[in-house]
């Protein structure tokens, strides 16, 4: 048994023994759940420290027959790409743990319901990352809906069961879609080498032009719904705000990351050519994604809906990266959802321990916190401040090899694209300004600032935030093997800088 | 002089042995107390299910033409059907055990003092197990026969007392009996259809065997065999409940009692999709050109039509009647794929389905307030905080139904998919999953029903179920479960089965 079948198992062994446990002892529920998934987040650590930077195969890969009817295997593996988002995942679930003690007592079910919730979550997250049988993913790409639709629509605030049937809805749909396009590619694989569900074997078949095109449609919308991308992006905001923080954070830092990674792995690799005709299409998407999501942002009032449309415009970067097709673009693409998903779970969780003490969402409702809960309030803006990519802190460094990868093939793309980080200072400004600085606003006066657990639970993703912004060469390391082959294997190389010749 | 027809008796022993349960029972009615012959009555329903299912077992690998002069073919998909039917019938049979649901007195009019004393004194109508027997039976004998006249045969032994059981409800005697009055009506409307392109059919080709009428397909006027072929699918349609014929589905599917619409839901769609897999397998496929098109629409409009309609529903067995049609649709996309995937996807999906229909009909016999079983939607609102399990198996089958992967439903629809793709119906999987989505709508809004929201009044409660029952539901359930995390043994089954002789 690999060792990625081992901590994919363990999330779900532990959901089980956390089953075991009584639901009124919430208190050891939520113990055992932190030192569990941290000692996940350690084991999986080990994953890194034993890969092989220098291979861009597959690693740490197993397979047995699941299905033999359809060739189905359980087949999983893992290069660099996989690997980062694995960590990501498994990192970040112990924080949102810790960081959810109380919102997790004020669901429909209480906190057991909750945490077991999120353990199959996590075991899906990592399964969705890791497999490399395309039935097996599409398993784990629809069944991960299911818990998320519970923690949305049970624990979540405000109008949650419409939001969370939205979610679902969009989701299964372009599920659906992705489902007959799978169904596609599994009967051409049979006419030409035999039914198969391998991606290594599927990426070499000779599909005409017309059928591709189609069965990439199906791929990239179920990917844009989920990534998501304008304008397949309406259930985003809906979700983000009826959800409750942490389940955000899932979703936002990890799940919808689960879009832009199939872009890759999917669209590009089992459909270069496709690719290569949508890619006009997809930048033009993705420029309108950056600039729509930070009017939006700049707009909103609630600070959920702030976070949610940073996301799109987050996500509107990622997509162009990859789709630029150089290998900076898609070292990029792939470090900026690394480090999204560490800001927007900084930018989440801060806010959500906001408006529990505030009893509010509104922006508006807020001011004057620098001066009655400080270290709140810092770390709100540094996760702020990484947010809007300023230099030092993580998210600089993968907005700016995307945009350089970008301007190498489509300089306009990329400057409009810039456009966006001016944007993004507005949007992430004005709203700390209201909320951080300023006299203090009836009611906020006697604001708590962060407990124990709370620091303790924010500090490594500050830490993360801040170190990945200095020296990201640990993860571009892991990163940038597979990048070039990907691109490579798409038919592309590098375009030749234009200036200084 | 009169020749004895040969008949091979342990080829067609599963079949005899469910008759002779039938008919024991009828004398049983006949001859012993009141007392006795609920337990006699269900000893002899299981015993006979028993060993019809030991006697498939050992004829599982026999194949034959001339069982029974010609007029049955004992093959691979015979048996697999037979044996599906076999055992969801057992599930079934526990649920009808719990006579709770049934009329006590069925002669005494609704709301009369013979009913009230019925009721008072416990009569049970007990003639239900006989009747039961009879349609499986019949059912079994429809999916193996080979000529014309034996599918009415089959058609009508195992309508009729369908007929009949429709009508045995205990409670709204009424809805009950005017549903038992339709099916009927319509029933009998639809095997006049039967009929009338059967003649069609002999008068085309001059046989009524189907292997006969394959030979002759080319070599008249091909009206004939056209309408032939259009008159006897509008019969068989009208058994699976095919948009434009399943008016009867929604009304009979609520007016019965629950266990039987849960038995008429899983049986009768594997006994007439067998048949019909058979005729347009075997009898038919030579003239495809034909009949192709006709069906692909057909099965495009049920997919499109249930799953639309289901939405508007506030009932739950009216929007599981609903499903039903879609999930008809669903299966005659491996009817028209017309190749050996789609016939094995079709074996699995119908014991898939099968089971998944028996469970959430036997737990919604479970779901009552003091006037009994409470099918209104809008009452079950909150059910998840007063029965954690019991909704959370019912929201799993939904689940099931609307094929999210880890269940039994997703299996099947992808394998009757990719059979659907694969011989080149691209515009049916397409369709498919367009109403896939839709149906996913109004499955998720019942979950939503059931967990996300209060219970507004407490009169609406989960009974615990009797031992039968309970046997019934979970292993329905265990059997739903297993074939989502782990279809291969079926699924491999299914496709060593999937054969047809010609």
């Amino acid at each position: 048994m690999s060792l990625l079948t081992v901590i994919g198992l363990l999330p779900l062994i532990s959901a089980l023994l956390i089953a075991a446990i009584p639901s009124k002892s919430t208190g050891l529920i939520k113990r055992a759940t932190f030192i569990a998934t941290s000692l996940i987040a350690i084991i999986s650590i080990s994953l890194a420290t034993g890969f092989d930077k220098t291979s861009t195969g597959m690693q740490y890969v197993q397979s047995n027959p699941w299905i033999s009817s359809f060739n189905i295997n359980y087949a999983v593996g893992i290069d660099g790409i996989s690997l980062v988002l694995i960590l990501l995942s498994t990192i970040l679930v112990p924080i949102v743990v810790l960081a959810t003690w109380p919102e997790a007592d004020g669901g429909r079910w209480g906190a057991k319901v909750f945490y077991i919730l999120i353990l199959i979550l996590e075991t899906m997250m990592i399964g969705v990352f890791a497999a490399t049988d395309l039935f097996l993913f599409y398993v784990f790409f629809e069944a991960m809906l299911i818990p998320v639709y519970f923690l949305i629509g049970g624990f979540g605030s405000g109008n949650k069961s419409a939001a969370a049937m939205k979610f679902l809805l969009y989701s299964l749909f372009g599920g659906l879609l992705m489902l007959a396009s799978i169904i596609g590619v599994y009967v051409i694989a049979g006419n030409q080498i035999g039914a198969t569900f391998d991606l290594a074997k599927l990426a070499t078949l000779q599909i005409d032009n017309k059928t591709e095109n189609l069965l990439f449609l199906g791929f990239f919308i179920a990917f844009a719904i989920k990534a998501p991308l304008w304008p397949f992006h309406t259930w985003l905001p809906d979700a983000a705000k009826a959800a409750s923080p942490g389940t955000s954070v899932l979703l936002l830092g990890v799940l919808d990351k689960v879009g832009t990674y199939g872009m890759i792995r999917f669209c590009i690799e089992l459909f270069p050519d496709a690719s290569k005709t949508f890619t006009p299409l997809i930048i033009t998407l993705a420029v309108i994604s950056i600039i729509y999501g930070a009017f939006m942002a700049i707009g909103q009032r609630d600070i959920k809906g702030l976070i949610a449309f940073t996301s799109i415009s987050h996500f509107g970067f990622i997509t162009m990266g990859i789709f630029a097709m150089t290998t900076q673009g898609m070292s990029g693409a792939n470090l900026y959802m690394v480090n999204h998903g560490f800001s927007t779970a900084a930018l989440f969780l801060i806010a959500g321990w906001m408006m529990m003490r505030r009893g509010s969402s509104v922006i508006a409702d807020f001011g004057g916190l620098q001066r009655v809960t400080p270290i709140m309030a810092w770390t709100f803006f540094i996760a702020g401040m990484s947010s809007l990519a300023l230099p030092g802190l993580s998210s600089f460094v993968s907005e700016f090899l995307v945009l350089v990868g970008t301007y190498t093939r489509y300089p306009v793309a990329a400057v409009i694209g810039t456009l966006g980080i001016v944007l993004a200072a507005l949007y992430i400004l004005i709203p700390i300004q209201k909320t951080l600085h300023g006299p203090i606003i009836d009611g906020n006066e006697k604001l708590t600032d962060l407990s124990l657990r709370e620091k303790i639970a924010i500090a490594p993703v500050i830490l993360v935030i801040v170190v990945m912004g200095f020296y990201p060469k640990p993860v571009l390391d892991l990163i940038n093997p597979t990048a070039e082959k990907v691109v490579t294997k798409a038919g592309f190389t590098d375009p030749a800088a234009k200036v200084g010749k | 002089m009169l020749i004895a027809p040969s008949l091979t008796y342990s080829l067609l022993a599963p079949i005899l042995i469910v008759l002779a349960g039938a008919l024991i029972g009828v004398l049983v009615e006949a001859f012993l107390g009141k007392t006795h012959r609920p337990a006699i009555q269900l000893t002899i329903s299981i015993g006979s299910l028993l060993l019809a299912l030991q006697q498939l077992w050992q004829i599982r690998d026999s194949s034959s033409l001339t069982a029974a002069v010609n007029s049955v073919t004992i093959d691979k998909a015979g048996i697999f059907l037979q044996a599906t039917i076999v055992l969801l019938s057992l599930a079934a049979v526990l649920l009808i055990a719990d006579q709770e649901n049934f009329v006590a007195q069925a002669s005494a009019i609704p709301g009369s003092i013979e009913e009230r004393s019925a009721l008072e004194q416990k009569n049970q109508q007990t003639e239900i197990f006989p009747l039961f027997l009879f349609a499986v039976a019949g059912m079994m004998l429809f999916t193996i026969a080979s000529d014309l006249i034996t599918l009415f045969v089959a058609l009508e032994v195992f309508s009729l007392p369908l007929y009949l059981l429709a009508g045995l409800s205990r409670r709204r005697r009424l809805l009950s009996q005017e549903a038992a009055l339709k099916y009927f009506l319509l029933g009998a409307y639809s095997s006049a259809f039967f009929l009338f392109g059967s003649a069609f059919l002999y008068g085309y080709s001059g046989t009524i065997s189907l292997s006969g009428i394959s030979a002759a397909a080319g070599n008249g006027n091909d009206i004939f065999l056209l309408i032939g072929i259009i008159f006897v699918s509008v019969g068989l349609l009208f058994k699976i409940s095919a948009v434009p014929f399943h008016s009867w589905t929604p009304d009979v599917y609520q007016g019965a009692p629950t266990p039987i619409t849960g038995f008429m839901a899983a049986c009768t769609k594997v006994a007439a999709f067998g048949a019909i897999l058979r005729i347009f397998y075997v009898g038919f496929a030579q003239s495809q050109t034909q009949w192709r098109p006709i069906i692909t629409v057909i099965a495009i409009i049920t997919m499109l039509f249930g799953s639309l309609v289901a939405i508007a529903q506030r009932d739950v067995k009216r929007m599981l009647a609903y499903s039903s049609i879609a999930h008809a649709g669903f299966l005659l996309s491996g009817v028209v794929a017309l190749n050996k995937d789609g016939l094995a996807a079709s074996l699995f999906y119908l014991f898939a389905y099968g089971f998944a229909t028996l469970a959430a009909f036997g737990i919604i016999t479970l779901i009552r307030d003091s006037t009994g079983e409470v099918t209104d939607l809008n009452r079950w609102v909150g059910l998840g905080r007063k029965s954690p399990l019991v909704s959370a198996a019912f929201a799993f089958l939904l689940l099931s139904f609307a094929g999210i992967p880890l269940t039994a439903g997703f299996v099947g629809k992808f394998a009757i998919f990719s059979a659907a793709y694969k011989s080149g119906n691209i515009s049916l999987v397409v369709v498919g999953v367009l109403a896939s989505a839709i149906a996913a709508f109004f499955y998720i809004r019942v979950i939503i029903m059931i967990f996300f929201t209060d219970p507004v009044n407490n009169s609406v409660s989960v009974i615990i179920p009797s031992i039968k029952s309970k046997v019934s539901i979970v292993a329905s359930m265990i059997i739903s479960i297993a074939l989502g995390i782990a279809p291969s043994l079926v699924l491999t089954t299914a496709s060593n089965f999937a054969n047809f002789v010609k």
